[in-house]
Protein backbone atom coordinates (compact mmCIF):
# COMPACT_ATOMS: atom_id res chain seq x y z
CA UNK A 1 0.00 0.00 0.00
CA UNK A 2 2.60 2.47 1.06
CA UNK A 3 6.42 2.02 0.38
CA UNK A 4 9.03 4.23 1.30
CA UNK A 5 12.63 3.10 -0.72
CA UNK A 6 15.43 5.88 0.70
CA UNK A 7 13.63 8.48 1.01
CA UNK A 8 15.51 11.51 2.18
CA UNK A 9 14.25 14.84 2.80
CA UNK A 10 16.40 18.10 2.72
CA UNK A 11 14.71 21.63 2.92
CA UNK A 12 16.72 24.46 1.76
CA UNK A 13 19.00 25.76 4.17
CA UNK A 14 18.50 23.00 6.97
CA UNK A 15 20.11 19.66 7.60
CA UNK A 16 18.15 16.29 6.38
CA UNK A 17 14.93 16.20 7.96
CA UNK A 18 15.01 12.36 6.81
CA UNK A 19 17.72 10.17 5.66
CA UNK A 20 17.70 7.33 3.70
CA UNK A 21 14.23 6.23 5.31
CA UNK A 22 12.70 2.72 3.77
CA UNK A 23 10.06 0.99 5.14
CA UNK A 24 6.42 -0.61 4.22
CA UNK A 25 2.90 -0.56 5.39
CA UNK A 26 0.54 -2.90 3.96
CA UNK A 27 -3.44 -2.53 3.65
CA UNK A 28 -5.58 -2.58 6.54
CA UNK A 29 -2.56 -1.81 8.63
CA UNK A 30 -2.00 0.25 12.12
CA UNK A 31 1.36 2.04 12.18
CA UNK A 32 2.87 4.49 14.77
CA UNK A 33 5.27 6.78 13.49
CA UNK A 34 7.37 8.32 16.83
CA UNK A 35 10.31 10.27 17.64
CA UNK A 36 10.90 13.06 19.46
CA UNK A 37 9.63 16.67 17.73
CA UNK A 38 11.73 17.30 15.03
CA UNK A 39 12.82 13.55 14.24
CA UNK A 40 11.01 14.03 11.30
CA UNK A 41 7.56 12.92 11.78
CA UNK A 42 5.55 15.15 9.99
CA UNK A 43 8.13 15.12 7.23
CA UNK A 44 7.39 11.81 6.92
CA UNK A 45 3.31 11.80 6.63
CA UNK A 46 3.80 15.01 4.31
CA UNK A 47 5.60 12.85 2.03
CA UNK A 48 2.72 10.16 2.02
CA UNK A 49 0.23 12.40 0.96
CA UNK A 50 2.09 14.39 -1.47
CA UNK A 51 2.28 16.97 0.49
CA UNK A 52 6.25 17.37 -0.06
CA UNK A 53 8.54 15.75 -3.12
CA UNK A 54 11.40 13.98 -1.61
CA UNK A 55 14.44 14.96 -2.47
CA UNK A 56 15.78 11.28 -3.26
CA UNK A 57 14.30 7.77 -3.08
CA UNK A 58 10.68 6.71 -3.93
CA UNK A 59 7.21 7.16 -2.47
CA UNK A 60 5.31 4.34 -4.00
CA UNK A 61 1.25 4.64 -2.82
CA UNK A 62 -0.85 1.80 -4.52
CA UNK A 63 1.90 1.39 -6.92
CA UNK A 64 1.80 5.34 -7.75
CA UNK A 65 5.50 6.96 -7.47
CA UNK A 66 4.47 10.17 -5.55
CA UNK A 67 7.75 12.31 -6.67
CA UNK A 68 7.01 11.46 -10.22
CA UNK A 69 3.25 12.69 -10.32
CA UNK A 70 2.06 15.42 -12.71
CA UNK A 71 0.85 18.27 -10.23
CA UNK A 72 -2.44 18.03 -12.35
CA UNK A 73 -2.94 14.74 -10.55
CA UNK A 74 -1.66 15.38 -7.00
CA UNK A 75 -5.12 16.22 -5.78
CA UNK A 76 -6.69 13.89 -7.09
CA UNK A 77 -4.11 11.54 -5.14
CA UNK A 78 -4.62 13.36 -1.85
CA UNK A 79 -8.12 12.73 -2.05
CA UNK A 80 -7.35 9.02 -1.49
CA UNK A 81 -5.97 10.15 1.78
CA UNK A 82 -7.36 10.76 4.82
CA UNK A 83 -5.77 13.71 6.95
CA UNK A 84 -5.78 14.75 10.26
CA UNK A 85 -3.54 18.36 10.89
CA UNK A 86 -1.43 18.63 13.91
CA UNK A 87 -3.70 22.00 14.18
CA UNK A 88 -7.07 20.83 13.19
CA UNK A 89 -6.88 23.45 10.34
CA UNK A 90 -10.20 23.88 10.80
CA UNK A 91 -12.39 26.59 9.71
CA UNK A 92 -13.53 28.72 11.92
CA UNK A 93 -16.08 30.77 9.48
CA UNK A 94 -18.46 27.81 9.14
CA UNK A 95 -20.31 25.64 11.48
CA UNK A 96 -19.03 21.94 11.97
CA UNK A 97 -21.60 20.44 9.56
CA UNK A 98 -19.85 22.46 7.02
CA UNK A 99 -16.60 21.95 7.57
CA UNK A 100 -17.07 18.12 7.25
CA UNK A 101 -18.91 19.15 4.31
CA UNK A 102 -15.38 20.44 2.53
CA UNK A 103 -13.66 17.57 1.01
CA UNK A 104 -17.25 15.94 -0.04
CA UNK A 105 -17.85 19.29 -1.94
CA UNK A 106 -14.13 19.07 -3.59
CA UNK A 107 -15.44 15.33 -4.59
CA UNK A 108 -18.38 16.73 -6.52
CA UNK A 109 -20.71 15.19 -3.66
CA UNK A 110 -23.48 17.70 -2.89
CA UNK A 111 -27.13 17.54 -1.49
CA UNK A 112 -28.70 14.77 0.57
CA UNK A 113 -26.04 12.40 -0.33
CA UNK A 114 -23.62 14.89 1.04
CA UNK A 115 -25.83 15.35 4.17
CA UNK A 116 -26.32 11.63 5.25
CA UNK A 117 -22.53 11.09 4.64
CA UNK A 118 -21.81 14.00 7.05
CA UNK A 119 -24.10 13.12 9.40
CA UNK A 120 -22.59 9.56 9.34
CA UNK A 121 -19.67 11.07 9.87
CA UNK A 122 -20.80 13.23 13.06
CA UNK A 123 -21.85 10.43 14.42
CA UNK A 124 -18.89 8.03 14.24
CA UNK A 125 -17.04 10.72 16.28
CA UNK A 126 -20.08 11.50 18.36
CA UNK A 127 -20.83 15.01 17.25
CA UNK A 128 -23.89 14.10 16.01
CA UNK A 129 -25.81 16.86 18.49
CA UNK A 130 -23.22 19.72 17.49
CA UNK A 131 -23.56 20.03 13.68
CA UNK A 132 -24.58 23.41 13.80
CA UNK A 133 -22.13 24.41 16.68
CA UNK A 134 -19.39 26.32 15.76
CA UNK A 135 -15.68 25.09 15.89
CA UNK A 136 -14.46 27.66 18.46
CA UNK A 137 -16.98 26.72 20.67
CA UNK A 138 -16.27 23.42 21.13
CA UNK A 139 -13.65 22.36 23.21
CA UNK A 140 -9.86 20.57 22.03
CA UNK A 141 -11.14 17.20 21.90
CA UNK A 142 -14.06 17.75 20.00
CA UNK A 143 -12.21 19.89 17.79
CA UNK A 144 -10.19 17.02 16.99
CA UNK A 145 -12.91 14.74 16.62
CA UNK A 146 -14.50 17.23 14.06
CA UNK A 147 -10.94 17.01 12.24
CA UNK A 148 -11.09 13.36 12.17
CA UNK A 149 -15.18 13.35 10.97
CA UNK A 150 -13.93 15.64 8.60
CA UNK A 151 -10.58 13.50 7.30
CA UNK A 152 -13.06 10.55 7.01
CA UNK A 153 -16.00 11.87 5.68
CA UNK A 154 -15.10 10.66 2.12
CA UNK A 155 -14.12 7.02 3.04
CA UNK A 156 -10.46 7.52 2.26
CA UNK A 157 -8.25 4.24 2.54
CA UNK A 158 -5.46 5.76 4.21
CA UNK A 159 -5.83 7.64 7.13
CA UNK A 160 -2.85 9.77 8.35
CA UNK A 161 -3.15 12.02 11.49
CA UNK A 162 -0.22 14.54 12.86
CA UNK A 163 -0.35 14.21 16.56
CA UNK A 164 -3.92 13.94 16.90
CA UNK A 165 -3.95 13.62 20.64
CA UNK A 166 -0.78 16.38 21.28
CA UNK A 167 -2.98 19.07 23.40
CA UNK A 168 -5.63 16.58 24.86
CA UNK A 169 -6.25 15.48 28.48
CA UNK A 170 -5.37 11.41 28.82
CA UNK A 171 -9.10 10.13 28.68
CA UNK A 172 -9.76 12.45 25.72
CA UNK A 173 -6.25 10.83 24.02
CA UNK A 174 -7.56 7.36 25.00
CA UNK A 175 -11.02 8.30 23.39
CA UNK A 176 -9.54 9.48 19.86
CA UNK A 177 -6.96 6.41 19.71
CA UNK A 178 -9.54 3.80 20.28
CA UNK A 179 -11.59 5.91 17.60
CA UNK A 180 -8.35 5.24 15.04
CA UNK A 181 -8.87 1.88 16.38
CA UNK A 182 -12.16 1.64 15.21
CA UNK A 183 -11.45 2.67 11.57
CA UNK A 184 -8.46 0.55 11.38
CA UNK A 185 -10.97 -2.78 12.17
CA UNK A 186 -13.43 -1.49 9.11
CA UNK A 187 -10.09 -1.94 6.71
CA UNK A 188 -8.61 1.32 6.93
CA UNK A 189 -5.10 1.82 6.78
CA UNK A 190 -4.22 4.53 9.45
CA UNK A 191 -0.82 6.19 10.15
CA UNK A 192 -0.69 8.11 13.34
CA UNK A 193 2.23 10.15 14.04
CA UNK A 194 3.11 10.80 17.97
CA UNK A 195 5.62 11.89 20.62
CA UNK A 196 4.37 10.15 23.60
CA UNK A 197 3.26 7.34 24.13
CA UNK A 198 -0.04 7.27 25.75
CA UNK A 199 -2.69 4.98 24.49
CA UNK A 200 -0.48 3.58 21.99
CA UNK A 201 0.26 0.19 24.59
CA UNK A 202 -3.03 -0.80 24.09
CA UNK A 203 -3.09 -1.08 20.45
CA UNK A 204 -1.20 -3.25 18.30
CA UNK A 205 0.18 -1.73 15.23
CA UNK A 206 3.75 -1.68 13.78
CA UNK A 207 5.83 1.15 15.51
CA UNK A 208 8.13 3.23 13.06
CA UNK A 209 10.72 4.79 15.51
CA UNK A 210 12.48 8.02 13.90
CA UNK A 211 15.85 9.44 15.49
CA UNK A 212 17.32 12.53 13.68
CA UNK A 213 15.28 11.60 10.12
CA UNK A 214 16.52 8.52 10.64
CA UNK A 215 14.75 4.91 11.16
CA UNK A 216 13.84 2.01 13.63
CA UNK A 217 11.19 -0.22 12.41
CA UNK A 218 9.90 -2.58 15.03
CA UNK B 1 -23.59 16.20 -15.74
CA UNK B 2 -25.35 16.50 -12.27
CA UNK B 3 -21.67 16.44 -10.27
CA UNK B 4 -20.89 19.24 -12.78
CA UNK B 5 -23.87 21.75 -12.50
CA UNK B 6 -24.76 20.78 -8.40
CA UNK B 7 -21.30 21.87 -8.15
CA UNK B 8 -21.59 25.33 -9.85
CA UNK B 9 -24.57 25.98 -8.28
CA UNK B 10 -23.11 25.67 -5.26
CA UNK B 11 -20.09 28.15 -6.26
CA UNK B 12 -22.67 30.50 -7.29
CA UNK B 13 -24.28 30.26 -4.10
CA UNK B 14 -21.18 30.68 -2.10
CA UNK B 15 -20.54 34.08 -4.16
CA UNK B 16 -23.30 35.35 -4.08
CA UNK B 17 -23.22 35.16 -0.38
CA UNK B 18 -20.25 36.77 0.25
CA UNK B 19 -21.57 39.27 -1.63
CA UNK B 20 -24.31 40.09 0.01
CA UNK B 21 -22.05 39.89 3.58
CA UNK B 22 -20.41 42.69 1.53
CA UNK B 23 -22.97 44.80 0.03
CA UNK B 24 -21.32 48.28 0.86
CA UNK B 25 -17.60 46.60 -0.54
CA UNK B 26 -18.60 45.41 -3.51
CA UNK B 27 -21.19 48.46 -4.53
CA UNK B 28 -18.12 50.78 -4.11
CA UNK B 29 -16.35 47.98 -6.32
CA UNK B 30 -19.66 48.41 -8.92
CA UNK B 31 -19.21 51.79 -8.92
CA UNK B 32 -15.22 52.48 -9.19
CA UNK B 33 -15.22 50.14 -12.71
CA UNK B 34 -18.38 51.63 -13.58
CA UNK B 35 -16.46 55.52 -13.02
CA UNK B 36 -13.55 53.72 -14.78
CA UNK B 37 -15.38 52.53 -17.77
CA UNK B 38 -18.02 55.28 -18.23
CA UNK B 39 -15.29 58.06 -18.97
CA UNK B 40 -13.83 55.86 -22.22
CA UNK B 41 -17.60 55.22 -23.01
CA UNK B 42 -18.77 59.11 -22.79
CA UNK B 43 -15.95 59.93 -24.81
CA UNK B 44 -16.97 57.07 -27.42
CA UNK B 45 -20.86 58.27 -27.47
CA UNK B 46 -19.81 62.13 -28.30
CA UNK B 47 -17.07 61.21 -30.57
CA UNK B 48 -19.69 58.94 -32.26
CA UNK B 49 -22.50 61.30 -32.39
CA UNK B 50 -19.99 64.07 -33.99
CA UNK B 51 -18.51 61.55 -36.29
CA UNK B 52 -22.15 61.07 -37.70
CA UNK B 53 -23.14 64.39 -37.52
CA UNK B 54 -20.15 64.89 -39.58
CA UNK B 55 -21.38 62.16 -42.05
CA UNK B 56 -23.99 63.94 -43.19
CA UNK B 57 -22.16 66.74 -44.21
CA UNK B 58 -19.64 64.56 -46.29
CA UNK B 59 -22.31 62.87 -48.24
CA UNK B 60 -22.39 66.26 -50.69
CA UNK B 61 -18.62 67.96 -51.01
CA UNK B 62 -19.67 71.31 -53.03
CA UNK B 63 -16.86 73.47 -54.48
CA UNK B 64 -18.02 76.86 -54.99
CA UNK B 65 -15.79 78.54 -57.59
CA UNK B 66 -16.36 82.23 -57.40
CA UNK B 67 -15.51 84.98 -60.49
CA UNK B 68 -13.32 87.79 -60.36
CA UNK B 69 -16.35 90.56 -60.46
CA UNK B 70 -14.47 92.20 -63.24
CA UNK B 71 -14.93 89.16 -65.29
CA UNK B 72 -16.46 89.79 -68.72
CA UNK B 73 -19.24 87.54 -70.13
CA UNK B 74 -16.90 85.70 -72.30
CA UNK B 75 -14.44 84.42 -69.82
CA UNK B 76 -17.52 83.00 -67.86
CA UNK B 77 -18.61 81.56 -70.56
CA UNK B 78 -15.48 80.08 -71.18
CA UNK B 79 -15.09 78.43 -67.98
CA UNK B 80 -18.90 77.21 -68.65
CA UNK B 81 -18.20 74.99 -70.83
CA UNK B 82 -14.76 73.89 -69.70
CA UNK B 83 -16.06 73.33 -66.66
CA UNK B 84 -18.90 71.10 -68.74
CA UNK B 85 -16.56 69.50 -70.27
CA UNK B 86 -14.50 68.29 -67.35
CA UNK B 87 -14.71 65.16 -66.73
CA UNK B 88 -14.26 65.27 -62.91
CA UNK B 89 -17.42 67.20 -62.21
CA UNK B 90 -20.98 65.15 -62.20
CA UNK B 91 -23.08 68.15 -61.69
CA UNK B 92 -22.51 71.97 -62.47
CA UNK B 93 -24.94 74.94 -61.37
CA UNK B 94 -24.24 78.64 -62.54
CA UNK B 95 -25.91 81.18 -60.87
CA UNK B 96 -24.86 84.74 -62.20
CA UNK B 97 -24.58 87.87 -60.19
CA UNK B 98 -27.86 88.84 -61.30
CA UNK B 99 -29.80 86.01 -60.22
CA UNK B 100 -28.20 86.23 -57.32
CA UNK B 101 -28.79 89.94 -56.11
CA UNK B 102 -32.62 89.13 -57.21
CA UNK B 103 -32.45 86.17 -55.28
CA UNK B 104 -31.00 87.95 -52.44
CA UNK B 105 -33.27 90.81 -52.30
CA UNK B 106 -36.36 88.45 -52.49
CA UNK B 107 -35.71 86.55 -49.50
CA UNK B 108 -36.88 87.83 -46.58
CA UNK B 109 -33.48 87.02 -44.31
CA UNK B 110 -31.48 89.38 -46.86
CA UNK B 111 -33.50 91.84 -48.31
CA UNK B 112 -33.00 94.25 -45.63
CA UNK B 113 -29.10 93.82 -46.29
CA UNK B 114 -29.99 93.99 -50.15
CA UNK B 115 -31.82 97.22 -49.42
CA UNK B 116 -28.77 98.93 -47.84
CA UNK B 117 -26.29 98.31 -50.84
CA UNK B 118 -26.12 100.85 -53.85
CA UNK B 119 -25.31 97.94 -56.32
CA UNK B 120 -24.56 94.18 -56.47
CA UNK B 121 -21.49 93.21 -54.94
CA UNK B 122 -21.83 89.38 -56.00
CA UNK B 123 -19.98 87.67 -58.38
CA UNK B 124 -21.06 85.10 -60.96
CA UNK B 125 -20.49 81.81 -59.57
CA UNK B 126 -20.35 78.25 -60.37
CA UNK B 127 -21.59 75.26 -57.75
CA UNK B 128 -20.02 71.98 -58.62
CA UNK B 129 -20.17 68.60 -57.64
CA UNK B 130 -17.49 66.55 -57.97
CA UNK B 131 -17.72 62.73 -58.92
CA UNK B 132 -14.89 61.96 -56.54
CA UNK B 133 -15.60 62.48 -52.83
CA UNK B 134 -12.39 61.89 -51.63
CA UNK B 135 -10.71 64.52 -49.71
CA UNK B 136 -7.52 64.66 -52.07
CA UNK B 137 -9.53 64.16 -54.81
CA UNK B 138 -11.40 67.40 -53.82
CA UNK B 139 -8.51 69.00 -53.50
CA UNK B 140 -6.75 68.20 -56.50
CA UNK B 141 -9.54 69.84 -58.45
CA UNK B 142 -9.93 72.50 -56.24
CA UNK B 143 -6.60 73.57 -56.73
CA UNK B 144 -6.84 72.70 -60.64
CA UNK B 145 -9.74 75.18 -60.63
CA UNK B 146 -8.40 77.57 -58.90
CA UNK B 147 -5.67 78.61 -61.50
CA UNK B 148 -8.07 79.39 -64.36
CA UNK B 149 -8.14 82.28 -65.88
CA UNK B 150 -10.95 85.11 -64.10
CA UNK B 151 -11.60 82.51 -61.10
CA UNK B 152 -11.24 84.80 -57.71
CA UNK B 153 -11.83 82.11 -55.11
CA UNK B 154 -12.45 78.25 -55.27
CA UNK B 155 -14.32 76.98 -52.00
CA UNK B 156 -14.04 73.35 -51.25
CA UNK B 157 -16.94 72.58 -48.41
CA UNK B 158 -14.36 69.64 -47.51
CA UNK B 159 -12.40 71.98 -45.97
CA UNK B 160 -14.12 71.88 -42.50
CA UNK B 161 -14.77 68.70 -42.88
CA UNK B 162 -11.34 67.63 -43.55
CA UNK B 163 -10.35 69.18 -40.50
CA UNK B 164 -13.34 68.27 -38.30
CA UNK B 165 -12.42 64.15 -39.67
CA UNK B 166 -8.78 64.25 -38.73
CA UNK B 167 -9.44 65.99 -35.14
CA UNK B 168 -12.20 63.58 -34.64
CA UNK B 169 -9.57 60.84 -36.01
CA UNK B 170 -7.40 62.41 -33.00
CA UNK B 171 -10.46 61.61 -30.44
CA UNK B 172 -10.73 57.88 -31.51
CA UNK B 173 -7.28 57.30 -30.80
CA UNK B 174 -8.07 59.06 -27.55
CA UNK B 175 -10.72 56.62 -26.77
CA UNK B 176 -8.40 53.79 -27.44
CA UNK B 177 -5.43 55.05 -25.43
CA UNK B 178 -7.90 56.08 -22.23
CA UNK B 179 -9.56 52.40 -23.11
CA UNK B 180 -6.51 50.37 -22.81
CA UNK B 181 -5.03 52.47 -19.43
CA UNK B 182 -8.47 52.24 -18.00
CA UNK B 183 -9.20 48.53 -19.11
CA UNK B 184 -5.00 48.02 -17.24
CA UNK B 185 -6.79 50.03 -14.22
CA UNK B 186 -9.30 47.35 -14.23
CA UNK B 187 -7.96 44.52 -14.26
CA UNK B 188 -5.66 45.86 -11.39
CA UNK B 189 -8.57 47.00 -9.14
CA UNK B 190 -10.00 43.51 -9.57
CA UNK B 191 -6.79 41.47 -9.10
CA UNK B 192 -6.22 43.70 -6.18
CA UNK B 193 -9.95 42.87 -4.74
CA UNK B 194 -9.76 39.56 -5.33
CA UNK B 195 -6.52 39.45 -3.56
CA UNK B 196 -7.60 40.77 -0.44
CA UNK B 197 -10.14 37.98 -0.47
CA UNK B 198 -8.06 35.10 -1.16
CA UNK B 199 -6.09 37.13 1.89
CA UNK B 200 -8.97 36.28 4.05
CA UNK B 201 -9.89 32.76 3.11
CA UNK B 202 -6.35 32.02 2.64
CA UNK B 203 -6.70 28.93 5.77
CA UNK B 204 -9.72 28.19 3.62
CA UNK B 205 -7.53 27.64 0.03
CA UNK B 206 -4.81 26.00 2.51
CA UNK B 207 -6.77 23.07 3.37
CA UNK B 208 -9.24 22.83 0.61
CA UNK B 209 -5.84 22.03 -1.52
CA UNK B 210 -4.22 19.61 1.37
CA UNK B 211 -7.35 17.60 0.94
CA UNK B 212 -7.89 17.14 -2.77
CA UNK B 213 -9.18 20.13 -4.28
CA UNK B 214 -8.00 20.98 -7.72
CA UNK B 215 -6.77 23.99 -8.91
CA UNK B 216 -9.87 24.95 -10.88
CA UNK B 217 -12.03 24.02 -7.93
CA UNK B 218 -10.38 27.03 -5.87
CA UNK B 219 -9.90 29.36 -8.58
CA UNK B 220 -13.48 28.52 -9.72
CA UNK B 221 -15.55 31.13 -6.94
CA UNK B 222 -12.83 33.86 -7.26
CA UNK B 223 -13.17 33.88 -11.14
CA UNK B 224 -16.81 34.24 -10.27
CA UNK B 225 -16.74 37.12 -8.32
CA UNK B 226 -14.40 38.66 -10.36
CA UNK B 227 -16.49 38.21 -13.28
CA UNK B 228 -19.72 39.74 -10.98
CA UNK B 229 -17.63 42.70 -10.34
CA UNK B 230 -17.04 43.17 -13.76
CA UNK B 231 -20.54 42.63 -15.08
CA UNK B 232 -21.77 44.87 -12.15
CA UNK B 233 -19.48 47.80 -12.83
CA UNK B 234 -20.49 47.84 -16.67
CA UNK B 235 -23.87 47.93 -15.48
CA UNK B 236 -22.76 50.91 -13.14
CA UNK B 237 -20.76 52.42 -16.14
CA UNK B 238 -23.74 51.95 -18.96
CA UNK B 239 -25.99 53.67 -15.92
CA UNK B 240 -23.32 56.81 -15.68
CA UNK B 241 -23.24 57.19 -18.94
CA UNK B 242 -26.87 57.07 -20.24
CA UNK B 243 -27.66 59.57 -17.16
CA UNK B 244 -24.51 61.67 -18.01
CA UNK B 245 -25.54 61.62 -21.66
CA UNK B 246 -29.45 62.34 -21.16
CA UNK B 247 -28.15 65.40 -18.49
CA UNK B 248 -25.54 66.27 -21.05
CA UNK B 249 -28.59 66.31 -24.01
CA UNK B 250 -30.54 68.98 -22.03
CA UNK B 251 -27.41 71.73 -22.45
CA UNK B 252 -26.84 70.24 -26.59
CA UNK B 253 -30.79 70.61 -27.41
CA UNK B 254 -30.55 74.14 -26.73
CA UNK B 255 -26.83 74.77 -27.82
CA UNK B 256 -28.39 73.17 -30.98
CA UNK B 257 -31.67 75.14 -31.18
CA UNK B 258 -29.24 78.30 -31.54
CA UNK B 259 -27.89 76.67 -34.62
CA UNK B 260 -31.03 75.83 -35.80
CA UNK B 261 -30.58 72.19 -35.37
CA UNK B 262 -32.19 69.36 -33.47
CA UNK B 263 -29.32 67.86 -33.28
CA UNK B 264 -29.20 65.69 -29.55
CA UNK B 265 -26.42 63.32 -28.32
CA UNK B 266 -27.57 59.49 -29.40
CA UNK B 267 -27.80 57.09 -26.42
CA UNK B 268 -25.43 54.43 -26.52
CA UNK B 269 -26.57 51.36 -29.23
CA UNK B 270 -27.17 47.83 -27.68
CA UNK B 271 -24.02 47.22 -29.35
CA UNK B 272 -22.22 49.16 -27.60
CA UNK B 273 -23.62 48.51 -24.43
CA UNK B 274 -23.22 44.90 -25.13
CA UNK B 275 -19.62 45.21 -26.33
CA UNK B 276 -19.14 47.26 -22.82
CA UNK B 277 -19.81 44.75 -20.57
CA UNK B 278 -18.21 41.70 -22.57
CA UNK B 279 -15.08 43.78 -21.80
CA UNK B 280 -15.60 44.71 -18.55
CA UNK B 281 -16.68 40.68 -17.95
CA UNK B 282 -13.24 39.53 -19.65
CA UNK B 283 -11.29 42.16 -17.85
CA UNK B 284 -12.72 40.97 -14.41
CA UNK B 285 -12.50 37.19 -15.22
CA UNK B 286 -8.77 37.83 -16.27
CA UNK B 287 -7.86 40.44 -13.03
CA UNK B 288 -8.98 37.43 -11.01
CA UNK B 289 -7.53 34.41 -12.82
CA UNK B 290 -3.91 36.45 -12.51
CA UNK B 291 -4.79 37.03 -9.02
CA UNK B 292 -5.54 33.08 -7.80
CA UNK B 293 -3.08 31.92 -10.21
CA UNK B 294 -0.21 33.84 -8.00
CA UNK B 295 -1.47 32.88 -4.82
CA UNK B 296 -2.04 29.07 -5.65
CA UNK B 297 1.44 28.92 -7.17
CA UNK B 298 2.67 29.18 -3.46
CA UNK B 299 0.97 26.29 -2.43
CA UNK B 300 2.36 23.59 -4.77
CA UNK B 301 3.92 21.35 -3.52
CA UNK B 302 7.95 21.78 -4.13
Amino acid sequence: MIRFDQVSKRYPGSDEALRGVSFEIAQGELAFVTGHSGAGKSTLLKLMAAIERPSSGTVLIGNQNVSKLRPRIVPYMRRKFGLVFQDHKLLYDRNCFENVALPLYINGVTGQEAAKRIRAALDKVGLLGKEKAMPITLSGGEQQRLAIARAVVSRPSILIADEPTGNLDETYAADIMALFHAFRQVGVTVIIATHDAHGINSIPGKMLHLDHGKLTVS
Amino acid sequence: MKHWINQHTLVWRLVLARICRNKLATLLIWAVIGIALCLPAILYVIIDNVNQLAGEVKNEPQISVFMKLDADKATVANIKSLLEKHSGISNLKFVSKDSAWKAMQDSALTDNIAANLKHNPLPDAFFIQPKAHAPSAIDQLQHELQTLEGVEHVLADADWAKRLYSILELGKKAVWVLSGLLGFALVTIIGNTIRLQILTQREEIEVSKLIGATDGFIRRPFLYAGTLYGLGGSLAALLFVNGIITIFNLSVADLAELYGSSFILALPDWQISLGITACAVALGWLGSYIAVNRSLARLNPH
